[in-house]
């Protein structure tokens, strides 16, 4: 710019002073490393402003939409993953960086008289910091974010005489919804980060008025800020910058569970790993002294370090507040520590984490062929895929196995099975094991139930041994002809190449002298249930689910199976889901992924 | 020398917030309206055989960024009958700011209430002083053998004299 409108600007707005009083701060001593720490935070204040404020413009605070939008953000626009992960990494680092800042400023003697206010601003800023974490977990309305943050909610109604209405007024109400995203955003995305923006203006000011406290001994001269100590906070910054870009690609972004649901148990909810110490220390307290450890001893600590400037006028207060915020350090590290060591060793925290990353995956992928406007989470409880194998471990897995679990993963006591077990029901390979006269009574099969000593089996025991190996490949045609009823995904191929041996087996089925309809009813031939017609297709599944004691099933002869339907226990959808998850029918994404809603199908 | 190094760390440090936030900012750039093909906007019995148009919606597939909601309005359009088996379809809304356009049967012609550019029934500027550049956008119709009309619904971009699909 030529100097003659430099000077119009400057006699104008005096902005020369201005860049002079920023840049040539005295720095006594010189510049040094360990005066990094606040510019390092009021930089990364600053990407949090951009990026939040450019994550706001596509993001939608409702519970239909906060996932949804964060979705969208994070898998279909353009370089949103990194913003995201930009923006949840460098939260991270802030917290960090706000932790070393006042180990410096305590170390250094920096909070004492005449600078006790500015150091209050800090530890006001370091609870708004923290307020900014708990307050942006719950924004992608994910499971984690939304069990994790129910949890810190419900602490604050713990706080004597106006807990409760505190917590009515957070949350927007006595449930979690709408009102809960439009305030926390607000408090987010506003609130917080003006009030911090407050308390900057005034810590950089008293900053000023009292200069650097410099650590003694000085290692040199007097200099400015500008550059020497300008240059050791950018590569401070650079540094820790790339320590967050690196996670951000090593997490493709930030971290993004299922959607949140208040009908389906998350056992995975942590808080951010920052908090975890806090997590860990309320384990220690029981249920009626949990005020203690979640309110009291925390104010407690809080209380401590506001007082330290009185401290540290006594004697020995200098070295007292060294020893406390050591103290402090050492026991978050060691409770932080615990906790992860106790999630690790903990099956059912394990099995939950993983369940959580299949259905964040699953979300993702059904998200990616158009989200319909009552949200994700309705997909999600919608999907046979997710729901099936729950639905079947609450409701089937007294008695049944899915390849020897509960359908989830989590192993059952031995004793414990007393019917079939049914992954791969229908299909040639089940009937292989089902039809055939030693397996079908092992625990795998009927061996637990009464129908072990029923008629099925006593055929199969008397006929099968006597078959020539001629009849011996009729009966297995026979099987596959039972099992192409299912009418099988998986099996279609197979069911097309070898329809010449299913006839084969079909007439095997149909020989009413010999072969199944001897007994069984199937298609026109009307004789004992359970009937074969269509067996282990979806209708005939919901039919047997619905109701196995039926006349066309089971009837009198049905073992201990409760008729689902009838006794209303199960709904004819969450039946339909068991039907199609056993039957391994379910949305799959089409080849090389649907690319997202905006993509036409 | 420190000066210098000052300058390009802070610089590149500085710029990595904003550059991060402008693609995604920019995202909106790569996307496209989707094309769509026809969709069945009524029967030819429901219009009246004198020519007078109807107002009538046009429903199909809406994508708004995350949702994908089959079976709603995603625009309107005028429909006449001008023969036996022939139709004229018209977006409802003006060529040239995208008011909604209405309809006067007294004067049989097509008004927009915002700036006053008014259209005769086949579409065309009525009054050579109407701040519209261009008559308003027929769309590609088919009447179908069982007699229902189908529509392949387009919008154009406002305010120039040519039709440009968006």
């Amino acid at each position: 710019m030529p100097r003659e409108s430099t000077n119009w600007l400057d006699q104008r707005t005096g902005y020369k002073a201005l860049v002079h009083e920023a840049l040539f701060e005295n720095v006594p001593g010189g510049a040094r490393w360990r005066y990094v720490w606040g510019s390092t935070l009021v930089f990364f204040f600053s990407v949090q402003v951009i990026t939040g404020l450019f994550l706001w413009m596509a993001y939608s605070p409702s519970s239909q939409t906060a996932w949804e939008s964060v979705y969208f953000i994070q898998t279909q626009m353009w370089g949103g993953w990194f913003l995201r992960g930009l923006h949840h990494f460098v939260a991270q680092a802030m917290t960090i960086l706000l932790v070393l800042h006042l180990m410096q400023v305590v170390i250094d003697g920096a909070y004492k008289a005449p600078r006790e206010i500015n150091f209050w601003s800090g530890v006001i800023m370091l609870v708004l910091v923290l307020a900014l974490s708990l307050t942006g977990y719950l924004l992608p309305w994910d499971q984690e974010g939304f069990w994790a943050t129910a949890v810190s909610t419900n602490i604050i109604a713990l706080s004597p005489g106006v807990g409760s209405a505190a917590q009515a007024v957070v949350v927007g109400g006595t449930d979690y919804g709408h009102h809960t995203l439009t305030r926390f955003f607000a408090l987010h995305a506003g609130v917080i980060p003006g009030a911090i923006m407050l308390f900057i203006v005034v810590h950089i000011y008293l900053f000023r008025r009292h200069g650097v406290k410099p650590a003694e001994p000085k290692k040199g001269a007097d200099v400015g800020f500008w550059p020497d100590q300008v240059l050791r906070d950018a590569v401070a910054c650079l540094a820790v910058l790339l320590v967050v870009v690196f996670f951000i690609f090593r997490y493709h972004g930030a971290p993004l569970g299922a959607p949140a649901d208040p009908s389906e148990q998350y056992s995975a909810a942590r808080p951010e790993w920052y908090f975890l110490f806090l997590f860990q220390f309320l384990k220690y307290f029981p249920g009626s002294a949990e005020i203690v450890g979640a309110i009291v001893v925390p104010m407690l600590l809080m209380a401590v370090l506001v007082a330290m400037p009185y401290f540290g006028k006594w004697k020995l207060g200098h070295r007292f507040n060294l020893g406390f915020m050591a103290a402090m350090i050492a026991g978050a590290t060691l409770l932080t520590y615990l906790a992860i060591r106790a999630d690790e060793n903990d099956p059912e925290y394990n099995a939950s984490a993983a369940a959580a990353e299949v259905d964040a995956a699953r979300a993702v992928e059904l998200a990616n062929a158009g989200i319909p406007v009552t949200g994700a989470a309705a997909l999600m409880r919608e999907d046979a895929f997710t729901q099936g194998p729950r639905i079947f471990s609450k409701n089937c897995a007294a008695c049944h196995r899915y390849d020897g679990h509960d359908g989830l993963g989590a192993a059952l006591p031995k004793d414990s099975i007393s019917a079939s077990d049914l992954k791969g029901f229908g299909s040639r390979e089940w009937l292989g094991r089902f039809l055939n006269p030693d397996s079908i009574v092992t625990l795998r099969h009927w061996g637990g139930t009464a129908h072990k000593d029923g008629d099925m089996v006593s055929w199969l025991q008397e006929k099968v041994p006597e078959f020539t190996p001629e009849q011996k490949q009729i009966f297995e045609y026979a099987q596959w002809a039972l099992s192409a009823e299912a009418g099988l995904k998986s099996q279609t191929e197979m069911d097309v190449r070898d329809s010449a041996k299913i006839a084969i087996g079909l007439a095997f089925i149909q020989d009413t002298a010999k072969g199944c309809t001897s007994c069984h009813t199937f298609r026109e031939r009307k004789k004992d249930p359970p009937e074969l017609t269509g067996y282990g297709s979806r209708q005939w599944m919901i039919d047997f689910i619905s109701d196995p004691a039926h006349e066309r099933f089971f009837g009198d002869n049905n073992d201990r199976m409760p008729s689902f339907a009838k006794e209303k226990t199960l709904t004819l959808k969450e039946i339909g889901m068991i039907a199609d998850w056993l039957r391994g029918e379910w949305y799959v994404p089409p080849k090389g992924g649907a690319a997202g809603p905006d993509v036409k199908k | 020398m420190t000066k210098a190094a000052a300058l390009v760390v802070g610089g590149l440090i500085t710029v990595v917030a904003p550059i991060a936030g402008l693609f995604t900012f920019l995202d909106p750039l790569r996307r496209k309206a989707e094309a769509r093909g026809l969709v069945r906007v009524a029967a030819m019995g429901s219009l009246p055989s004198n020519g007078e148009p109807r107002k009538l919606p046009v429903l199909d597939t809406l994508i708004d960024a995350w949702n994908r909601t089959e079976n709603v309005p995603i625009g309107s359009v005028y429909v006449q009958k001008t023969g036996k088996d022939t139709v004229r379809v018209l977006n409802a809304v003006c060529p040239h700011l995208g008011c909604s356009v209405g309809y006067n049967a007294a004067k049989h012609g097509y008004f927009c209430p915002c700036h006053k550019s008014s259209f005769s029934l086949d579409g065309k500027i009525l009054d050579p002083k109407s701040p519209s550049p261009r008559g308003m956008d027929e769309l590609e119709a088919e009447v179908k053998a069982d007699g229902e009309i189908w529509v392949k619904f387009q919008n154009f971009r406002k305010g120039s004299v040519d039709k440009i699909p968006v």
